[in-house]
């Protein structure tokens, strides 16, 4: 690529982001103005590191005026929760944790005892409860439209009713940017800032604003062990069952969610740009490479969805 | 502009989804691994061929039913541009889905099955996307392996649409025989056509330039965030939180504040990369102004000359969404416009509109689900805004079920000048 090439793909680059930057600004605005009690659900992963950011950007120089809302499995990367606690005491403000670990203890979930069970399912009764604990009236979440199927259907506004359900087939229809925001007690909005922003846009936005990303999103030496071909990371949570063997590797994730779930890929990509570079080829799909919970069914995500979940 | 947003629309089993699979497939937009479970549950379903339909279908329901139900939003980018497509389903009932996909489009893609030659859908698809304000329409003929890729059965369609297209008053359109089962005039121009002389549909779409619309359209900014920080530091801060809808605006400049009509000027555009001396449609800013004056959401800066309406009655066009009830005159219902909502009445049910022909049907007492309508409005407080066929941000509009809270319909500020006059 000549000098001339380089500088208008980059500048293509940042038109591109700008105006989702802009859209996502927009949305995040309108939930503030119109809605009494909103929160941000904040996994520490990258994507909603960036709705975070953007919602920074769209209320400065006033703080932020709701909560982060983290659902804590219990089986974090001890990399992501230092991240949350230190982003939560920089920006001054509120950190709900609504906790899967308490509602094991009080019974309010019960765990599985079937192999390959995750707590990934155990979130959304504890988030429902959250929400409704807290009051929230509206939820924003980082999920994007280009992620998995399902989610390609969902709103900017999605409504849930009064048990936090997804009905696919029955969507406000969604037109300009016109959102409709209205609820009545007890239900809720979940709302997508990102809904059009793909994965790399979230990786290129990332570079171009020097965002800081959790340690575990680049390439470092890790303990794993291989699962159904995937690279788990050996913790106290998941440990290898009967035959695999745990080996060190350098890894990085692509996705960031509970330790039990997630898996790693073998990278050399130290910086953001290497990442970009290595994601700009990558012929597997984020969720495809990196998480287990999707490889159970083919429509996994839509019946989590309609549960309730993220 | 390196974002474009399309809007495809078809009627049942044209091809459609087949083309958006073939967009996405040769275009590298689709992972290996979605590729592969598309592709056992294309075996599964005794496919001959790969069903790349089912890689848009999203939801079970759909690929069990091989139909599209609901609007479905795709990405791919090339290295010219990056693509958002608002895929629509055709079926009859869903227009209301064809709308909402055709309210944030650029452009819309018509898919037309070459066999079947330009059917009552086609004509739909034009005059809705017509109503919507969209400038460019590309023609997709569909199919053409199934006619052994003879011009004869292209060049009907064209004629036909081609003046339909031209009342509809869009200079901007475009023909494209191709074959997205086997891929002819997709991203590859075909050997097989040697009759058309122009592109593929993908390399149209890169090119396709977008009119500058920050030249001759007037600055408007709905005013949607008072900020306002109450810290000690930032003690007297107060910036005006909004997208600019329309035009273009710099420090400097004298605006007026809608609804009162106060003149006042800007000392301060903040966008998110910083301070600017100015902004254009589309950006997301912060306005700072000279003076003290109450604002609050639901207000709009503009120029001091041409200034939006302000009025509590206006003439609309509406699109109904509701299955469960019908738009009658005197029902109340909620109204949201800009950063706006209010409550709102039809005071006159003018007429409802033949979608095919736009001829004016007369008189009706409702409009029901899909249906299109000439009707006046009143709200309880002034709106302030523009035709729609001059600002789409500040002339469209949705109206809400007070008791349901759902989006029962939605709306288009002014009479586009061919509706009721009959398509020839």
């Amino acid at each position: 690529m000549n000098s001339l090439e380089k500088s208008n793909s980059e500048l293509l680059t940042s038109s591109q982001l700008r105006a989702l930057e802009a859209e996502s600004i927009h949305i995040i605005r309108e939930v503030v103005a119109e809605f009494e009690r909103p929160g941000l659900l904040f996994s520490g992963g990258k994507d909603s590191i960036v709705m975070l950011h953007l919602a920074v950007k769209a209320l400065r120089p006033a703080k932020l005026p709701f909560p982060i809302i983290h659902i804590d499995t219990g089986h974090n990367f001890p990399e992501t929760i230092e991240y949350r606690d230190i982003t939560a005491a920089n920006l001054e403000i509120d950190l709900v944790i609504g906790s899967v670990p308490d509602a094991l203890t009080s019974g309010r979930v019960q765990a599985s005892t079937l192999p390959g069970a995750s707590r990934n399912r155990l979130q959304t009764p504890v988030l429902l409860d959250t929400i409704r604990d807290g009051k929230f009236d509206a939820v924003f979440g980082g999920a994007r439209r280009d992620e998995e199927r399902a989610r390609s259907k969902e709103r900017v506004y999605s409504f849930r009713d009064e048990f936090g359900q997804w009905d696919p087939k029955n969507q406000r229809p969604e037109l300009w940017n016109l959102y409709n925001g209205f609820t009545n007690p007890g239900q809720h909005i979940r709302v997508f800032p990102l809904s059009n922003w793909t994965e790399l846009d979230i990786w290129q936005y990332i570079l171009a604003e020097g965002i800081e990303l959790p340690s575990i999103y680049f390439a470092h030496e890790r303990e794993v062990f291989e699962r159904d071909g995937m690279l788990m990371a050996y913790s106290e949570f998941l440990k290898p069952e009967h035959g695999e063997k745990v080996f060190t590797e350098r890894v990085r994730f692509r996705t960031v969610g509970d330790m039990t779930i997630t898996a790693g890929q073998k990278s050399d990509a130290e910086t953001l740009e290497q990442v970009i570079t290595e994601i700009a080829v990558a012929r597997v799909s984020e969720r495809g490479a990196s998480r287990a919970d999707d490889r159970t069914a083919e429509a996994a995500m839509e019946d989590r969805k309609r549960e309730g979940y993220f | 502009m390196e974002l474009l947003r399309i809007a495809t629309t078809g009627s049942v089993d044209d091809g459609k989804s087949t083309l958006i699979g073939r967009l996405l497939y040769d275009s590298k937009a689709i992972y290996d691994d979605v590729l592969d479970s598309t592709e056992q549950h294309s075996r599964r379903q005794s496919s001959e061929y790969f069903n790349l339909a089912l890689l848009t279908d999203g939801l079970k329901v759909e690929r069990e039913q091989g139909i599209t139900i609901d609007v479905a939003y795709r990405y791919f980018s090339t290295p010219k541009r990056k693509f958002i497509l608002a895929d629509t389903p055709g079926h009859v009932q869903y227009t209301r889905n064809m709308v909402t996909g055709a309210s944030t489009a650029d452009v819309a893609l018509i898919i037309v099955d070459a066999r079947h030659g330009v059917v009552e859908q086609s004509r739909r698809h034009a005059v809705i996307g017509a109503l919507l304000g969209i400038k460019h329409v590309v023609v997709c003929i569909n199919k053409m392996d199934l006619v052994d890729f003879k011009e004869e059965f292209f060049r009907p369609i064209q004629d036909d649409l081609h003046d339909l297209l031209t009342e509809l008053e869009i200079k901007s359109h475009h023909f494209i025989p191709i074959s997205a089962l086997e891929g002819d005039n997709v991203v590859e121009k075909s050997d097989r056509m040697p009759w058309y002389i122009d592109g593929p549909l993908l390399p149209h779409l890169e090119d396709l330039e977008l009119p500058d619309n920050t030249v001759d359209t007037p600055f408007r900014f709905p005013v949607q965030y008072v900020i306002r920080p109450l810290s000690n530091e930032y003690h007297d801060y107060r910036g005006y939180a909004g997208t600019i809808a329309s035009g273009r605006v710099e420090v400097g400049q004298e605006i007026a504040v809608m609804p009162s009509g106060a003149t006042t000027t800007i000392t301060a555009i903040e966008t998110p990369e910083g301070d600017a001396n100015s902004a254009t449609e589309g950006e997301a800013v912060t306005i700072r102004i000279s003076d003290n004056l109450d604002i609050s959401r639901g207000a709009m800066f503009s120029g001091t000359t041409e200034r939006p309406a302000t009025e509590n009655s206006f003439d609309a066009t509406v699109c109904w969404m509701s299955e469960r009830t019908s738009l009658k005159s005197g029902v109340m219902l909620r109204i949201k416009h800009t950063t706006h909502t209010a409550r709102a009445m039809v005071s006159d049910l003018e007429c409802r509109v033949d979608i095919n022909s736009l001829s004016d049907l007369g008189f009706c007492d409702e409009l029901k689900l899909n249906e299109i309508g000439q009707v006046t409005l009143r709200t309880s407080e002034p709106l302030i805004f523009d035709k729609y066929a001059d600002v789409r941000g500040t002339g469209s509009f949705i109206l809400i079920d007070e008791s349901t809270n759902e989006t029962i319909g939605a709306g288009m500020i002014g009479r586009p000048p061919y509706l009721g006059a009959g398509l020839a």
